[in-house]
């Protein structure tokens, strides 16, 4: 893009060079570009320094250290109100990554159903995803977040409703969950004694699969010979873990929820701001997905699938090792941008009352310490650094798919 | 030849008249047989969806056609319709029509509505000749007058304020063009910005408050930024975020490309940051934050703030879109501009970016469509929207318990703004398309 002029002619250095001549122009611009931004810079941290000091504040974040004193309605750690702010932060960014985990696999899933079903040969089955599509990507994520609320809170039996003998609700799986306007409660598992040597053991046999995909991929391009990898797989996944759940006397058991006076104990609750949130933000991704996975599988020409088929590739071998690997490489980009954003709306958690990040560190802690500029600055920085992890993690893993050029 | 017609049993005389096709291999018969019973899964499918579809409609059709129009508080609906069918699961629209203005307005004056409805009049005139390239080319000098028509009318006060604000501009454009005819490109732009900065800064508000005293002309109530609210601050404040982030992000995206290293990491650095974090944590920012940046005792129109933020948010991503624009034009373009010898904004401006527009349009309009629906998120430091307002409804003894009317009305409004914008998209592109496919 830059245009060479010609050969410097024997003048020496005039002033005007660093206005006309390509060559010099480039470092004035820059200086320029370089004193405007740290004079607003400078401009914005004097101003901050001079607001600050006239509120007799500092900037200062030992307040992190100090007694929280707010309760948390849902720890994947453990936390009370006497931990410091720091920890009640950590139990907010947790939440946040559990919503944006439970979200982006749920809006994966529904979105490449969806997608795949759009392309359907059932106009009918079409034309509904169409429907869900355009409906979902057209209104704003936040009503779909308070309208996914209203339904739960509103619309769903109250616990109560279940009980005594004309009991109007029932649970649902053979009385292991119960939906009630006050929350989903679903078993959780007890983790007996020597529990952990079952989930080694699972762990292991996770390892083995691994191991065994590597071999059976060396042993079919030394011997050309296909073993039935789906089976085998499956019964490394499922035999050891059974048996030693056994040998080791069932120490992993269930904890079902049950109704004591007005309301369900046991097992795991799930709270309504929190399935809500999970519900919308996967619903409204998974819309935007369907259309990525849709124009990801349009975008291979059909003579791909038709040289397949002319090779006497299976219909699901076409699919597996011909239309995915290329499709894939046209999805995944626009895919990470779809999981960052579920990430980013997540912060909307604040609509429903679900205590994430925003809602711990920049909510309960600025409001109770009045520590604006360190809450944001802090909350911000935190922010960028999953979505930078998220990125650059999907980035890798898009690396890995790429066509190798040479 | 004839002995062995002969032998032949039978040989038709005529033609046969020509038959119409099998009953199964025409009309609707056929369309069903291929798109929706071709095979057992297919068959299944269509079950399914018939089902899904049954179930849905039978769930929704009676609740919103038997709803109620004409009630004063949702108990007075339950009455009607308990009078009406003995039971209370239909729609009460009536919350609509009583509110129907204050989910349109906020709470702007009722008697300036007037305003309201003339500025969104003459924003779809103005937005015509930009979005139709069909209407008569003098219509862009309204689209240019809009702005200030815009703030005059909503806001109010006298027009010498907006007046000056648009004099400002005129002396930037006059004083650019004088400097030109000597100078450098960059010497003019340095010159149309001191000019506009000096006249805005130093002499346009004492103009302006002298012509205010001598002859407050087209005088109009003020109202306060605080009374905006409903569809009216979403319009606004999408409208002005459209208008404003897509040269920014022109601007950015250039930045982000060009050689200049300094200018790049800054481009870089701002884009990767505002990408970074949530909307709503900028939006707070602009609520809690935007005090201690500016010098003692500066107050800033909330609404303008958000405006701001919402407009570096979006001009980010507009930046990464016409980045992917550029970046998918063949060098070839670039370095055909540069054999025309055509220095740099020439080749942007006449080469490059008129295709790498074209190339983006889909990624712009969906910046664009997510801007709007981003500005329901005002609702949370105190601007009542539409979501906003329908809380305070709710909030309201008349109206406590109403969801499904005002989120459906809610949805309704902008899935329509959203579904036309994405229409228009697609038939600009379709219009738009050069190469023969």
């Amino acid at each position: 893009m830059t245009t060479l002029s010609d050969p410097p002619q024997d003048q020496g250095f005039r002033l005007s060079q660093l206005i006309y001549d390509t060559r010099y122009r480039s470092i004035t611009i820059q200086v320029i570009a370089m004193i405007v931004f740290m004079l607003i810079a400078a401009f914005l941290i004097r101003n901050t320094i001079i607001n600050l000091s006239a509120l007799g504040k500092d900037i200062n974040f030992s307040f992190l250290s100090s007694r929280a004193a707010y309760d948390i309605n849902q720890q994947i750690i453990p936390y009370t109100s006497n931990d410091p702010h720091w920890r009640a932060a950590l139990v907010g960014l947790l939440n946040t990554l559990l919503i944006a985990i439970l979200g982006c696999i749920l809006a994966t899933v529904i979105g490449v159903i969806a997608g795949v079903l759009r392309l359907s040969k059932n106009w009918l089955t079409a034309k509904i995803m169409t429907v869900y599509v355009e409906s979902f990507r057209n209104i704003p994520v936040l009503l779909w977040i308070l309208a996914f609320m209203a339904v739960l809170s509103e619309s769903l039996p109250a616990p109560r409703a279940f009980r005594g003998e004309d009991a109007t609700a029932s649970m649902w799986f053979w009385d292991s969950v119960a939906v009630t306007n006050r929350g989903t409660y679903v078993p959780s598992p007890v983790w007996g004694s020597g529990s952990s040597v079952v989930i080694i053991a699972f762990l292991l046999s996770l390892l083995g699969i691994w191991a065994f995909g590597k071999w059976s991929n060396r042993h079919f391009e030394e011997t050309g010979q296909h073993l039935p990898n789906f089976w085998i797989k499956l019964g490394i996944l499922i035999v050891p873990t059974v048996l030693v759940y056994f040998v080791m006397g069932r120490p992993i058991t269930l904890s079902y929820p049950e109704l004591k006076g007005f309301n369900f104990s046991g097992g795991l609750h799930m709270r309504n701001s929190m399935l809500a949130l999970w519900l919308a933000l996967s619903f409204y991704t998974g819309s935007f997905i369907a259309e990525i996975v849709r124009s990801g599988i349009l975008a291979i020409s059909k003579g791909q699938t038709e040289a397949a088929f002319a090779l006497g590739l299976r219909p699901s071998w076409t699919m597996n090792l011909v239309i995915l690997p290329q499709a894939l490489r046209v999805i995944i980009p626009p895919l990470i941008s779809q999981y960052l954003n579920l990430t980013k709306n997540s912060s909307l958690a604040l609509a429903v009352g679900y205590m994430d990040l925003r809602s711990t560190l920049g909510g309960t802690t600025l409001n109770t310490t009045g520590r604006e500029l360190e809450c944001m600055l802090l909350m911000m920085l935190i922010y960028l650094i999953v979505s930078l992890i998220i990125s650059s993690g999907m980035n890798i893993y898009n690396k890995s798919v790429k066509l190798k050029e040479r | 030849m004839s002995h062995s017609t002969q032998s032949l049993a039978y040989v038709r005389k005529e033609m046969i008249e020509q038959q119409p096709a099998p009953r199964s291999q025409v009309g609707f018969t056929r369309w069903a047989r291929e798109n929706l019973f071709s095979g057992w899964f297919n068959t299944l499918l269509t079950l399914v969806s018939l089902f899904v579809i049954y179930k849905m409609l039978a769930a929704t059709l009676p609740w919103v056609f038997g709803g109620v129009w004409n009630a004063e508080s949702l108990d007075q609906c339950r009455t009607i319709l308990n009078e009406r069918y003995g039971d209370t699961h239909y729609a009460c629209w009536a919350v609509i029509r009583e509110r129907w203005n204050q989910l349109l307005y906020g709470f702007y004056p009722e008697s300036q509505y007037w305003r309201a409805n003339l500025a969104f009049v003459l924003m779809l005139a103005s937005l015509a000749p930009v979005l139709f390239d069909k209407l008569p080319r003098k219509m862009l000098y309204l689209t240019m007058a809009f702005p200030f028509l815009l703030v005059w009318l909503v806001w109010g006060g006298t027009i010498w304020g907006v007046l000056s604000v648009a004099v400002g501009f005129v002396l930037a454009g006059v004083a650019f063009k004088i400097v030109d005819r000597f100078g450098s490109m960059a010497l003019s732009a340095i010159a149309a910005v001191v000019v506009a900065v000096v006249w805005w800064l130093f002499i346009g508000p004492s103009v302006v408050d002298g012509l205010n005293s001598v002859a407050p002309l087209g005088h109009l109530q003020e109202v306060q930024s605080r009374d905006l609210g409903g569809f009216m601050i979403c319009v606004i404040i999408g409208i002005s975020g459209i208008a404003l982030s897509l040269p920014i992000g022109i601007v950015l995206a250039l930045g982000r490309q060009s050689d200049l290293f300094i200018v790049k990491t800054i481009c870089v650095g701002f884009i990767e940051f505002i990408r970074g974090v949530p909307l709503i944590t900028l939006l707070f920012t602009a609520s809690l934050l935007l005090n201690y940046f500016l010098p003692p005792g500066t107050t800033f129109d909330l609404t303008l703030r958000v405006i701001i933020m919402v407009t570096l948010f979006s001009s980010a991503y507009m930046a990464e879109v016409i980045r992917g624009g550029l970046a998918a034009l063949p060098k070839g373009q670039y370095e055909a501009a540069d054999a025309l010898g055509l220095d740099y904004w020439k080749s942007q401006r006449l080469i490059i970016m008129p295709q790498a527009l074209k190339i983006s349009i889909p990624g712009i309009v969906n910046t664009f469509i997510g801007l709007f629906k981003d500005t329901t998120l005002v609702m949370f430091i105190g601007i009542y929207d539409m979501l906003g307002l329908s809380n305070a409804i709710r909030a309201n003894a008349a109206w406590n318990g109403i969801y499904w009317e005002l989120f459906i009305f809610i949805g309704l409004v902008f899935w329509i703004c959203c579904f036309a914008m994405s229409r228009y998209s697609q038939w600009l592109e379709r219009k738009l398309r050069t190469d023969h496919r």
